[in-house]
């Protein structure tokens, strides 16, 4: 086998898979000098993005999000609790995001991913509710990775909360609130709220994340390029366009003003179209 | 219209900063650094031989402990230990020993806000006084938004709770550096200017998270001039050290 040589010019003599996997920078520095990726999309465009809402019929909310071939699958189950002291009027919310072995050949059982617990505090940090004495247990299983992992934690998760409606409960004889059953034939109680009413949300938050790569910024990356170029930036935007968080943990490219505003413009974008499509869902669910 | 802090600080104005150098015996490297009240105690043990699974072999690796002030580890201390263990990889000069490991021991002595910079301050300093190679040099810093859009730098703890949102950035330190000098200026902007690390916490409007990127850069100056000074005077009476 030949060493490369200077002219670079060994995609002749070996197969294109073959230089993939021996020469993976120099494959996508080829790409990207074309403004081009493998998969044929352009550098700022995010991969197809589809959101089911309603996947777990027993959960109280649930979404599932699939953003390439990234699948999360999110649910919400709400309990009644009494509120802490310092907030008597707030709620709260318990979120776990777990990566079972289902979704990538490098995580085993009973060790969980390193990403796992990351994910699950910037998805603790970027939402938070607040409704009366309600405890949200909201559960994120990723069901396979393939890169851009907390933008499909978030969509799924907005996505559920957005799917879901708080069940209806009563006060019970010993003055303990119940959860009243559905389609149960006598109701002993009036149930203090008569419908299962959904949950109004604030402002919607959006992410994208983006790969830095000398000059290039790539949206939404698989988890091939994710393992080649290691510099990812995490923008999340609500829907007043308010910044909630920039997460860029380190990592070799440094990110110059001008690029940080490139990825500010880029989520904006994308956060347009997720609008869209969780919009769409939820048309979809209400007219059945 | 002017801020008033608790402590009387201006908004720009950074709480005492102390570090010292090699204060323990056994460790390659070590450093403490404090900011006010917030001690952190970094140390270094390394290159040790071999790399973990899932790390790339061609290259040297950082893996990073952090260890709390009091509680068990959780969620938290393994999104720090992630954050400053990318920090440093992109400080380090990777590929003069490669299929190395380098360990860095964050110990928290206490923690009065803006505890994630002042632990990559000192973790840098540690390193530097291990004599692990860097390309250059890391200062990191918090600036706290408050409601009305002012910004302040350094919060105390009650600060940061109290804020509408803050940031933690980190920016490189480079008057002397390995790299070419061609590499220093990229679209008219200097090295400097660019980040290493952003973490945000609350919502904030994108131009008050720019605003947030200027003052932290003009106090990193002067974080860096003090970096440089305390580490500079040991360098000429230092032993060589075993490992």
């Amino acid at each position: 086998m030949g060493l490369p040589d200077a002219s670079g010019d060994l995609s002749s003599e070996m197969e294109v898979d073959a230089f993939r996997r021996l020469f993976p920078l120099r494959f996508y520095e080829r790409h990207l000098a074309e403004s081009i990726r493998p998969d044929g999309r352009p550098l700022g465009r995010a991969r197809d993005t589809t959101i089911a809402l309603g996947a777990v019929t027993s959960a109280d909310g649930s979404a599932l999000a699939k953003i390439g071939s990234t699948t999360m699958l999110a649910a919400v189950k709400m309990e009644v609790m009494t509120p802490s002291m310092e907030s008597p009027d707030e709620g709260c919310i318990a979120i776990d995001f777990h990566m079972p072995p289902i979704c990538s050949p490098i995580v085993r059982p009973g060790r969980p991913a390193e990403a796992a617990p990351v994910v699950s505090k910037q998805l603790s940090d970027t939402i938070s509710s607040g409704k009366a004495a309600w405890m949200a247990y909201l559960d994120i299983y990723c069901l396979d990775a393939d890169g851009a992992l907390f933008d499909a934690a978030l969509l799924s998760a907005v996505a559920a909360l957005f799917h879901l409606q708080i069940p209806a409960v009563s006060l019970n004889d010993d003055g303990k609130i119940v959860v009243s059953e559905e389609d149960g034939g006598k109701l002993e109680k009036e149930p203090v709220n008569k419908e299962k009413r959904k949950l109004t949300l604030r402002s919607i938050p959006f992410s994208l994340t983006c790969i830095l790569h000398k000059n290039y910024i790539l949206a939404d990356p698989t988890s091939e390029e994710e393992a080649i170029m290691e510099t990812l930036v995490t923008v999340v935007l609500d829907s007043s366009s308010q910044l909630i968080s920039l997460y860029k943990p380190g990592g070799a490219v440094l990110a110059y003003t001008s690029a940080v505003q490139d990825c500010i413009a880029l989520t904006r974008q994308r956060v347009r179209e997720l609008q869209k499509i969780l919009d769409e869902a939820n048309s979809g669910m209400e007219v059945d | 219209m002017e801020i008033d802090r608790v402590d009387g600080r201006t908004a720009n104005q950074l709480r005492p900063l102390a570090c010292s150098r090699n204060i323990l015996n056994r460790a390659h490297g070590s450093a403490s650094w404090s900011q006010g009240d917030t001690k952190v105690l970094a140390a270094v043990y390394g290159p040790k031989a071999g790399v973990k699974k899932n790390e790339n072999p061609e290259k040297a690796c950082v893996e990073v402990i952090w260890k709390p002030k009091t509680g068990q580890i959780g969620k938290l201390e393994r999104e720090y230990e992630m954050i400053v263990k990318r920090t440093l990889q992109s400080i380090c000069i990777l590929t003069i020993n490669p299929n190395t490991t380098t360990s860095v021991i964050v110990q928290v002595v206490n923690d009065d806000g803006s505890l994630l910079p002042c632990a990559i301050n000192a973790a840098c300093a540690a390193l530097i006084d291990a004599g692990i190679p860097l390309k250059h040099l890391a200062v990191a810093i918090c600036c706290c938004l408050a409601d009305s859009g002012y910004v302040i730098l350094d919060p105390t703890k009650l600060e940061e709770q109290k804020m509408k949102a803050f940031a933690y950035l980190v920016f490189p330190n480079l008057i002397l550096s390995v790299l070419p000098e061609g590499s220093l200026k990229v679209v008219g902007e200097p090295m400097e200017h660019a980040i290493i690390t952003s973490v945000t916490q609350g919502a904030m409007s994108v131009d008050d998270y720019l605003h947030c990127l200027d003052r932290g850069r003009a106090a990193t100056a002067k974080m860096s001039a003090f970096l440089r000074k305390t580490l500079q005077p040991q360098i000429s009476s230092d032993s060589s050290k075993a490992g």
